[in-house]
């Protein structure tokens, strides 16, 4: 099985990250179904994530002191399938299977399927309670592990989210990180349209949390970010990374149009070239 | 006038001998956390939050996030259970159950108190009875009531051996204690309370007792009904259910939940598929309930004993009139 090195720097992050972007758009045009938009938006938080900062042992997915991830905007699976394989959790050769009858990959993510998911989600808004009641466990056992979850924007008009928001700062859960890939586009349109968000950063702390923004695709950001999460022991920290939904392919950049669709094999091409450079 | 069996008998809620339960298991399994939204003096869950509060957790009202919560920390390898009211826990929080617990078939027991008309003066938004239809219908899960205080220590002692998530239906109002304090029970096993040739009632939690009583009616007039304690509607017991079908030939089924989708639909789909048999659901019949006394309530909505047994003589009239033909 292929693996490549953890710790690295932020060249090899952004290297690792355009890579995974092809394997995550080849998935989704073989699967001819799928979230190209949201996958792209969130890869850099979440190879950030995987190849830097968790800790985690691809070899021993159920190690109990790992550090846990809730990909809650389940829909955008293909770019976590696509960093767990490369980390070695199973063989790439199943990326190919994504969405096929028999397949280990889910059209969203199955925990009890796919070797170091850690969560079964999908379903918008539950993936924040999820990773608290980790969050609460990791506390009561004492063992050192941290729980990031990660948010699409859209997913904050889930009343859960915010019922899940107060408990944690009642908790006082410092093992736990909400990551929200803020690319501004929900399915039907805008946030400013469908559901206006703002004032983002002002919601979470006054439910209790240390917010933080940046740019989710700047990683010298990203990694300043997590470490400041990390220094934060009063309680949970949010991060609000601002994205481009489809980040990478000019034709999908800002496209409400490429949330969940596959690219035909011409645009597919396309997208390889700008990709592969 | 036939004697109450019932009458100067000990009655305990069944959330009570839950809360109890809840507290002996924690002793004895520190994996067990239980998860609240703030109605614990009332499913009981306070004397484990008195025991063990560094494994309780209160989350406000807010079931859904609750469930979640649950959910996040069996993955963690811990057992958990879940309280709130029966409407809360299948209803409002139903996608929660069904996709982050039951779909990766996780180890959280629901307990919910409150269940059909054992919720009697609250009224309607308090009256759970399409529960155990709601739950039964999601894969992986396993579904309980158990009948009295005994019987459901045992189901909670014994939902913490089930791998996945157990749905257990409790009692607002007391019941009276039908088995001993130690006694042979198993989850998914229906237990015989009584022999008899001519009638099988097949009952569900407080509508065991109350098949008892109309069991003991019918023997005032020489019919000998088959009791079954059926506390698990969910894997159902078909053994036990087609062995008594099959040597009494009439069946009743007793539970106070909507006669759709609970255990009058899972006891004619078995039958109706091995072995049709005449039968009769008691239930309420596709209505919700209303604010009133318990015992009122299962005379007005047809569910008291009487009903029973004179489903029963019904169902025996058709065994008879179609063995004529």
């Amino acid at each position: 099985m292929e693996h490549i090195a953890r710790n690295t720097d932020v060249d090899s992050l952004r290297e690792i990250a355009r890579q995974l972007r092809i394997d995550a758009l080849k998935m989704i045009h073989l699967a001819g179904g799928g979230h190209p938009g949201g996958s792209l938006s969130a890869a850099d938080l979440i190879v950030s994530l995987y190849f830097r900062v968790m800790n985690i042992r691809p070899g021993e997915p159920d190690w109990p002191d790992r550090d846990r991830f809730v990909l809650s905007k389940g829909h955008g699976c293909p770019i976590l399938y696509a960093t767990l394989a490369r980390l070695g959790y199973f063989d790439r050769a199943h990326l190919d299977t994504l969405r096929k009858l028999g397949s280990i990959l889910q059209g969203h993510p199955d925990m009890k399927r796919t070797p170091g998911l850690d969560t079964t989600t999908g379903s918008l808004g539950q993936g924040l309670s999820i990773g608290l009641g980790m969050a609460l466990m990791g506390k009561l056992s004492a063992r050192p592990y941290r729980v990031f979850v990660m948010l699409g924007c859209g997913e904050l008009d889930e009343g859960q989210v915010w019922e899940a928001a107060m408990c944690a700062a009642k908790y006082k859960t410092n093992n736990l990180l909400a990551i929200i890939d803020y690319n501004q586009l929900q399915l039907d349109g805008t946030n400013d349209e469908i559901m206006p968000l703002e004032p983002l950063d002002d919601k979470w702390r006054s439910f209790g949390w240390n917010a933080i923004r940046i740019d989710g695709h700047d990683f010298e950001a990203i990694l300043e970010a997590y470490a400041q999460a990390a220094a934060h022991e009063q309680g949970p920290t949010v991060i609000i990374a601002k994205t481009v939904k489809g980040k990478g392919v000019s034709f999908m950049e800002d496209q409400l149009d490429w949330h969940g669709r596959a690219p035909s094999d011409k645009q597919l091409e396309s997208a390889l070239r700008e990709l592969e450079v | 006038m036939i004697a109450d069996r019932f009458a100067g008998v000990e009655r305990i809620p069944t959330r009570n001998a839950y809360g109890q339960a809840l507290v002996e298991l924690g002793r004895v399994d520190p994996r067990v956390v239980v998860f609240e939204a703030d109605i614990s003096k009332s499913t009981q869950t306070y004397r484990f939050a008195e025991a063990f509060p560094d494994r309780f957790f209160n989350v406000g009202v807010a079931e859904q996030n609750m469930m979640a919560a649950a959910a996040g920390a069996a993955t963690c390898g811990n057992i958990a259970f879940v309280s709130t009211y029966a409407v809360f826990g299948s209803m409002r929080a139903c996608e929660q159950l069904r996709t982050s617990v039951a779909y990766p078939k996780l180890n959280v027991n629901v307990a919910v108190s409150h269940a059909g008309l054992t919720a009697y003066d609250d009224g309607v938004t308090h009256q759970a009875v399409e529960d155990m239809g709601i739950v039964r219908t999601i894969p992986n899960m396993t579904v309980v009531q158990p009948c009295d205080g005994p019987s459901t220590r045992k189901t909670v002692l014994a939902a913490v051996e089930i791998d996945g998530p157990v749905y257990i239906r409790l009692t607002r109002i007391g019941m009276p204690t039908i088995y001993p304090a130690d006694f042979d029970f198993e989850i998914g096993r229906a237990i015989r309370l009584r022999e008899g040739k001519d009638v099988t009632i097949v009952a569900v939690g407080d509508m065991v007792c109350q098949a008892l009583l109309a069991a003991d009616e019918l023997a005032a007039e020489g019919i000998e009904a088959d009791v079954l304690d059926m506390h698990t509607i969910k894997p159902l017991d078909e053994t036990a259910l087609l062995e008594s079908a099959a040597k009494t030939r009439a069946v009743v089924t007793a539970e106070d939940h909507n006669i759709l989708n609970g255990l009058g639909s899972a006891v004619a789909e078995t039958l109706g598929e091995t072995l049709p048999t005449p039968m009769r659901r008691i239930g309420l019949r596709d209505t919700f309930g209303e604010s009133g006394g318990y015992e009122e309530l299962l005379k007005h909505f047809g569910l008291s004993a009487w009903h029973v047994a004179n489903a029963a003589r019904g169902v025996i009239e058709r065994k008879k009139s179609a063995s004529r033909t």
